[in-house]
C-alpha cells in the first residue's frame, strides 16, 4: 500500500506541475485529495491491515496528501500570481495619451502686479485705501495743491462730466480722503490702488484708461531721506535686490521736493540698451514730499507733520516685468495674451 | 523748449562740456532734456560756392548749367535744376564725394549730356524741415545773404554743426522758456555767472510821447503796458546768424523786424509784437476787454468773434490785437512797412489763457503770458528789440517808451531756516553749503539767526514759500547726495480690510474655477448697453466733451464690454472662453448729475463654447446655464454666503426669457445669471453665451467671519430615495423647500439625482428624484425615525404640490 501511496504521489505531482491554470490545478485537486480520490481510497483499505503496519500506513497517507496539497498550493499561488500579472499586463494604458484637463484661469496680469505690490508695502505696514472713480474737482485737483486755472492741470487732460465731477486723473484724490478720515493724526500709511481716466488717444503707449498705485507716508518727522530709503525697499523687493535707484528733481503740484525715480536697466545692467532710450536707467514712478498746503487741506498740521507720497502706473510696472511691448493689450482681453499670466 | 548749444556758449562759458554732458547736468537737477538733436545729420564735404556763370542747358528747359567756384584752382560745373539759382550768388555745394543726410552720397554725374560735379543746396536737402525754411528759399537753393570765402566749410556758415537740447519742461520751470533763463540755470548748476546782453539805445531827436499815447483799462489784466517807436526802417531778409538761431529753435525766418521780436521772444522769454505804426489808424493804443460780439480778423485772416472774457489793443476804436496771442491782419508788418510801435507787456495769465482755449489759437507767445513772463525785464526786453531793429534795419528810436505802468514791485523774500531744511531732507547741510549754492542761484540773501531771508528774482515766479527754496537747494546739492534711511516713526500693523480680503478670494476662486480675469474699459456708450442695461436705469452719467462717441458714458453694467471680448476672441478662431470682471459700475438716478453718482463693485461672468473636454474619450461638455449657476453657487460658498443664497425664475432684460434667474442673497437682490438673447448675442456675432453678473457688495454683505467648528457626527447617517410625478410646471426648487420644510432638523442633505420627461410618462408630467440623507448628532436614528419624518415629507409633497410617489 505504501507503493501505492508513493506511486500515487508521484502521479499527483506529475499532474500539479503539468497544470496549466486554476482549472487543471482544481481538477487535481478533487481528483487525488477529494472524497473519492484515490488517497481516500487507500484510507478506507486500511481496515484491513494489520495493527503494526496501520499506522505506517496512515503516516504514509498524509504524508502523500500534506505534500500534494503544498505542491497544490504552490502551483496555485504561482498560477494566480501570473493570472493577474497578466491580467494587469491587459489593463495597461497608453500614458502618454492626453490628460484629462483640469480647468484653470488667470490672473490678469494688472491683479497680478497689483497685488504684489500690495503685499510689499503691507509688509511695511501700510494699508490699502480706495476711493471712487468718478471724482469731485476739490478732491482730483483743489485740494492737491492744483487751484482752478493751475497751468499744471494742462499735465492732464480731464474727461468732465459737469464743471465739478470728473473721472479722477490720478488716484491721489485718495490721499486727502485719507487724510480726512484720520483727522489730523499720524501715522497715516497707505496704498491706494486703482484706475484713472485721462483724454489720451488710445495706442501703444498711452490708454485713456489705465491703472496707478499711489502711496502716501505721512508723520512726525518724515524726511525725504525716509521716502528714499522706504522706495529703495520697495525697488529691491519687485526689481530684485542688484537694482540701484536714483531720483531726479522734477515737478508735481502736491509735493515738494518733487523727484522722479529710475532705476538701473536689468536689461543691459546699466551700460545703455533700447529699452532704457541708452541711458541705463528706466523711470518708474513720481515721488516727493507732501506739499504742505496738500497737507493742510488735508487736516494735518505741515508745522507739525511730514510725509511723502508716490505714484507709480501699473501698466508701466506690468510691461517692465513681463516684456509687453503695447498697453492696449490689457485691455484687449484676448485669451491667449491673459492665458500667459498667473 | 529748444536750446542751441552754440547759442547758450553766447551767454555761458561752457566749451569745456559737450553739448551731452549739459543735457545729463540739467537732466539730473531738474531740467529734462528730452532729446538731442544733432543740426548735422550725417553732411561731409559741403562748402560754400560763388557762381560765376549760369547759363541754360542746351537740351533741357529746367535745367541750367554753373560754373562755380569752390575754392579750388579751377571752377566746377554743376547742373543745377532750381528756379533761383543765378550768376553772383553765394551757395552751399556738396562736392563730389560729399555725403548728405540719409547718407546720400554725390557722385559726378552727366545731366542731358552736362557733365555736373557736385550739386548746389537747398536747406531741406541738407537737413531742415521745410516748415523753418525761410519761404525766399523753401522753392529752391539756399542762397547765402551775404559773401563768403568760396571753399568755406558752408556747415559752420549755416550754424549746421550745432547740437540743438530739446527740454521737457514741467509747469513750475517757465523761466527755462528763455535762452537767459536756461543760462541762469545751467550756470546755478555748473557754478558759472551768466553774462547777459546790455542793449543799448541810441535815440533820434523825435520824442515817442508826440507819436502815440498809451492807456490800459485794468492794470490786473494789463500790469505793463510799453510802447516804442521806430521809424526808418528797411524790411529785408535777417542776417543770416540771426536766421540760424531762430531755425535752431524751430522757428522760421520771415524778416528782419519780425525776426528780431521772436529772437528777443527765445533770449528774454518776453513775447513781443511789432505793429505797423501807419497802419494803426490812430495814434492811440487803448488796451481793454473786448466787447461781447466783437469781431476782429488775427493775422492767420481768420475773423474772431470775441467776448468779453477776452483782452484786446485797440487803437482807441477797433480791436488790432488779440492781447498776448495773435496780433490783428490791419496792422501787419509787410514789405513795405517804415515804422512799427513796438509792444513790450505784461499781461495776466489767466485771461490769456481763457483767449487761448476759446480761439484754439497756441503761440510761443501766449504760451509764456499764461505762465508769467518776467516784468523786470520787460523794458530791457524791449530796449534790446529796438537796437537790433537799429541795427540790423537801419531803424531810428523814437526817444522815450510810453507806457502804463502797475507792475507790482514788491521784493518777495522768503526766510528759509536751515533746522528746517535739514529735518525736511534727513541731511545736516552746514550754512556756508547752502548759502553757496543759493548764490549760485543767483538769489540774493542776508544771513539771519536762523538761517536766510532770500530775495526770490522775478524770474522764477515758481518759488514763493520756504519749502520751493528747500527744493532748490536739495536738487542743486543733489538728491544723491541726500542719505536713505528708514523712517524711525511707530510700526503699524499693515493689512487688507475684510472687503479686500473677499475680492481677492473672489478672484481666486474663478480663476481656480478655470474663468480668466478680464478689465475693460469703463467707458461706452448708452447705444451698447441698451439691449441690455436694467430699465430701472433710465439716467446715464455722460461725459460733458468726450473724445469719442465710443467712449461718452459710464458703464452701468459690466455685460456689453466683456461680450466684446468674448467676440473679439471668437473673430479670432478662439470660441472657447470665460472671462469674469470685478469692476465699478456707475448708476444714477437723476439726469442732471449734482453729486457723484453710486459706483457699485460689480462681478461678472460670460461664459461661451465648451466648458469640459476630452476629446479622445468622446467627452465633450458645453456651457450651459448650470455651470453658469454653479460658478455663482461655488462662490457664495467661497464667500461663506451659502445659506442664504437663491435662484428665482425671472426674465431679465437682453436675457434668454426662460433661462434666466435672479440670484437673491437673504432676499436681496444680488444679481442674475442667465443665458444671453440669441438676438442680443447675434449683434456681437455671437451663439450660445452665458453670463452672471452680480453686485459684490449684496453679495458678501452677510458673509460669515471666522469659522466655527461644527463636530463630526459619530453616528451614522441614513439615506432614503423618494422618486415623484409631479406636473412639469413644479420646479425643482419648489419640490426641494418642501421636501427641507417637512425635514426639519434630522434632514441633513437633500440631492436631486434623477430628472425624466417624456415617454412612459402622462403629458404635462415629469418624474424627478431626491436622495435625502437623515442624521441626529446625538443618538444612532433607528429605521422607524426615519420613517416617520420620511412618510411626513411624502404627505407633504402630495399635498403641497401635487406629487406622487412613482410605482
Amino acid at each position: 500500500m505504501i507503493d501505492r501511496l508513493e506511486e500515487l504521489q508521484a502521479e499527483a505531482l506529475e499532474k500539479v506541475s503539468r497544470a496549466e491554470d486554476l482549472k487543471d490545478l482544481k481538477e487535481v485537486r478533487v481528483s487525488y485529495l477529494g472524497k473519492k480520490g484515490p488517497i481516500t481510497e487507500v484510507l478506507k483499505g486500511m481496515g484491513k491491515l494489520s495493527g503494526e503496519e496501520r499506522p505506517k500506513v496512515g503516516q504514509k497517507a498524509n504524508e502523500v496528501r500534506d505534500a500534494i496539497t503544498s505542491a497544490i498550493e504552490e502551483k496555485e499561488a504561482r498560477l494566480e500570481q501570473e493570472e493577474l500579472d497578466r491580467k494587469l499586463k491587459e489593463e495597461s494604458i497608453d500614458v502618454t495619451l492626453p490628460a484629462r484637463p483640469v480647468r484653470r484661469g488667470n490672473r490678469h496680469p494688472l491683479t497680478s502686479v497689483t497685488e504684489t505690490l500690495e503685499d510689499i508695502f503691507i509688509g511695511m505696514g501700510f494699508t490699502v485705501a480706495e476711493g471712487p472713480e468718478v471724482e469731485t474737482d476739490y478732491y482730483n485737483f483743489e485740494s492737491l495743491n492744483l487751484p482752478k486755472d493751475h497751468p499744471a492741470r494742462d499735465m492732464q487732460d480731464t474727461f468732465f462730466i459737469t464743471p465739478d465731477l470728473l473721472l479722477r486723473t490720478q488716484t491721489s484724490p485718495v490721499q486727502t480722503r485719507t487724510m480726512e478720515k484720520h483727522e489730523g493724526k499720524g501715522p497715516v500709511k497707505i496704498i491706494c490702488p486703482g484706475k484713472v481716466y485721462r483724454r489720451d488717444e488710445d495706442d501703444a503707449t498711452h490708454s485713456h484708461q489705465f491703472m496707478q498705485i499711489e502711496g502716501l507716508m505721512v508723520d512726525k518727522n518724515i524726511r525725504m531721506s525716509d521716502l528714499k530709503g522706504v522706495l529703495e525697499t520697495f525697488v529691491k523687493n519687485y526689481f530684485g535686490e542688484d537694482r540701484e535707484i536714483r531720483l531726479r528733481p522734477s515737478f508735481f503740484p502736491f509735493t515738494e521736493p518733487s523727484a522722479e525715480l529710475d532705476i538701473s536697466c536689468a536689461i543691459c545692467g546699466g551700460e545703455g540698451c533700447r529699452t532704457c532710450k541708452q541711458t541705463g536707467w528706466i523711470e518708474v514712478l513720481g515721488t516727493g514730499m507732501v506739499h504742505p498746503n496738500v497737507l493742510k487741506m488735508g487736516g494735518f498740521d505741515p508745522e507739525v507733520y511730514s510725509g511723502f507720497a508716490f505714484g507709480m502706473g501699473v501698466e508701466r510696472l506690468a510691461m517692465l516685468r513681463y516684456g509687453i511691448d503695447d498697453i492696449r493689450h490689457f485691455y484687449t482681453n484676448d485669451v491667449r495674451f491673459l492665458s500667459q499670466f498667473k | 523748449m529748444l536750446i542751441s548749444y552754440n547759442w547758450l556758449r553766447e551767454y555761458l562759458n561752457i566749451d569745456d562740456y559737450t553739448p551731452a554732458q549739459i543735457a545729463e547736468k540739467l537732466t539730473r537737477s531738474g531740467v529734462e532734456v528730452d532729446i538731442l538733436h544733432e543740426l548735422n545729420k550725417g553732411i561731409k564735404g559741403v562748402v560754400v560756392g560763388h557762381v560765376l556763370e549760369c547759363e541754360q542747358h542746351p537740351d533741357a528747359d529746367k535745367l541750367k548749367v554753373c560754373q562755380v567756384d569752390v575754392g579750388e584752382v579751377e571752377p566746377v560745373q554743376i547742373v543745377c535744376g532750381a528756379k533761383n539759382v543765378g550768376k553772383g550768388q553765394f551757395v552751399p555745394v556738396a562736392k563730389v564725394g560729399a555725403r548728405l543726410p540719409g547718407d546720400f552720397k554725390i557722385k559726378k554725374a552727366k545731366l542731358r549730356g552736362q557733365v555736373s560735379q557736385g550739386m548746389i543746396c537747398s536747406l531741406q536737402e541738407l537737413g531742415y524741415e521745410g516748415k523753418l525754411v525761410s519761404k525766399s528759399y523753401a522753392e529752391g537753393i539756399f542762397v547765402f545773404p551775404h559773401e563768403v570765402t568760396p571753399g568755406e566749410d558752408a556747415l559752420e556758415e549755416l550754424n549746421l554743426n550745432d547740437t540743438v537740447l530739446e527740454l521737457d519742461l514741467t509747469p513750475n520751470r517757465s523761466d527755462c522758456l528763455s535762452m537767459i533763463g536756461t543760462a541762469y540755470e545751467v550756470g546755478a548748476i555748473l557754478n558759472r555767472e551768466p553774462k547777459l546782453p546790455a542793449p543799448r539805445v541810441h535815440t533820434s531827436g523825435e520824442k515817442a510821447s508826440d507819436l502815440v499815447s498809451v492807456q490800459v483799462d485794468s492794470s490786473e489784466d494789463t500790469p505793463y503796458y510799453g510802447a516804442t517807436i521806430i521809424r526808418n526802417l528797411e524790411i529785408k531778409e535777417s542776417p543770416l546768424w540771426l536766421q540760424n538761431r531762430l531755425m535752431a529753435a524751430g522757428i522760421r525766418p520771415i524778416s528782419n523786424v519780425v525776426d528780431i521780436t521772436n529772437y528777443v521772444l527765445l533770449e528774454y522769454g518776453q513775447p513781443l509784437h511789432a505793429f505797423d505804426y501807419d497802419r494803426l489808424g490812430s495814434q492811440e493804443i487803448l488796451v481793454r476787454r473786448a466787447k461781447s460780439g466783437e469781431k476782429m480778423v488775427t493775422l492767420d485772416d481768420q475773423e474772431r468773434v470775441l467776448s468779453e472774457d477776452h483782452l484786446v489793443i485797440t487803437n482807441g476804436e477797433v480791436p488790432v490785437a488779440l492781447a498776448g496771442v495773435m496780433g490783428g491782419a490791419d496792422s501787419e508788418v509787410h514789405e513795405g512797412t517804415t515804422a512799427v510801435l513796438l509792444e513790450a507787456a505784461v499781461f495776466n495769465g489767466s485771461v490769456i489763457r481763457r483767449a487761448v482755449k476759446d480761439t484754439g489759437l497756441r503761440s510761443d507767445a501766449s504760451t509764456r503770458f499764461e505762465k508769467g513772463v518776467d516784468a523786470s525785464r520787460v523794458k530791457e526786453a524791449a530796449r534790446r528789440a529796438a537796437s537790433l531793429m537799429a541795427e540790423l534795419a537801419g531803424g531810428t528810436i523814437a526817444e522815450g517808451v510810453e507806457e502804463a505802468d502797475n507792475r507790482d514791485t514788491g521784493k518777495l523774500e522768503v526766510e528759509l531756516s536751515l533746522e528746517r531744511l535739514n529735518r525736511k531732507l534727513g541731511t545736516s547741510l552746514s550754512d556756508e553749503t547752502v548759502s553757496d549754492i543759493l548764490h549760485r542761484l543767483d538769489f540774493p540773501l542776508t544771513k539771519t539767526s536762523r538761517g536766510f531771508n532770500v530775495a526770490v528774482p522775478m524770474r522764477r515766479p515758481d518759488l514763493s514759500i520756504e519749502v520751493d527754496l528747500i527744493e532748490e537747494v536739495a536738487r542743486l546739492y543733489g538728491y544723491d547726495n541726500i542719505p536713505t534711511t528708514l523712517p524711525d516713526s511707530v510700526t503699524t500693523p499693515g493689512g487688507l480690510t475684510k472687503r479686500q480680503v473677499l475680492k481677492r478670494r473672489s478672484r481666486r476662486y474663478l480663476e481656480s474655477a478655470g474663468l480668466n480675469e478680464a478689465i475693460t474699459y469703463a467707458l461706452t456708450t448708452g447705444e451698447k448697453e441698451a439691449s441690455v442695461r436694467p430699465a430701472h436705469l433710465e439716467h446715464e452719467v455722460k461725459l460733458a466733451l468726450p473724445m469719442s462717441e465710443d467712449r461718452s458714458t459710464l458703464r452701468t453694467t459690466l455685460i456689453p464690454h466683456l461680450l466684446e471680448a468674448l467676440s473679439h476672441n471668437r473673430k479670432r478662431s478662439i470660441y472657447d472662453a470665460a472671462l469674469f470682471e470685478l469692476s465699478a459700475v456707475f448708476h444714477t438716478s437723476v439726469a442732471d448729475l449734482q453729486f457723484q453718482p453710486e459706483e457699485k463693485l460689480n462681478l461678472a461672468g460670460a461664459l461661451m463654447g465648451t466648458w469640459q473636454e476630452h476629446p479622445w474619450q468622446q467627452e465633450k461638455k458645453q456651457v450651459d446655464f448650470y455651470v453658469a449657476k454653479g460658478l455663482v453657487e461655488g462662490l457664495a460658498k467661497e464667500l461663506d454666503t451659502e445659506g442664504a443664497l437663491e435662484f428665482e425664475q425671472a426674465e431679465i432684460k437682453g436675457m434668454h426669457p426662460g433661462r434666466g434667474a435672479r440670484v437673491m442673497v437673504d432676499g436681496r437682490y444680488a444679481g442674475f445669471v442667465a443665458q444671453v438673447h440669441p438676438a442680443v448675442a447675434k449683434d456681437w456675432s455671437l451663439k450660445e453665451v452665458y453670463v452672471f453678473e452680480l453686485d459684490f457688495d449684496v453679495l458678501t454683505e452677510n458673509t460669515k467671519g471666522d469659522v466655527r467648528y461644527e463636530p463630526i457626527p459619530r453616528f451614522p447617517s441614513i439615506d432614503r430615495d423618494i422618486a415623484l410625478v409631479v406636473d412639469e410646471k413644479v420646479s425643482a426648487g419648489q419640490l426641494e423647500a418642501v421636501i427641507r420644510e417637512e425635514g426639519g432638523h434630522l434632514l441633513r442633505d437633500v440631492k436631486l439625482f434623477d430628472l425624466y420627461e417624456g415617454e412612459n410618462l402622462e403629458e404635462g408630467r415629469k418624474s424627478i428624484a431626491f436622495s435625502l440623507r437623515y442624521l441626529d448628532p446625538e443618538r444612532t436614528l433607528t429605521d422607524e425615525d426615519v420613517t416617520r419624518v420620511h412618510n411626513r415629507v411624502v404627505e407633504a409633497l402630495e399635498e403641497k404640490l401635487g406629487a406622487a410617489l412613482r410605482s
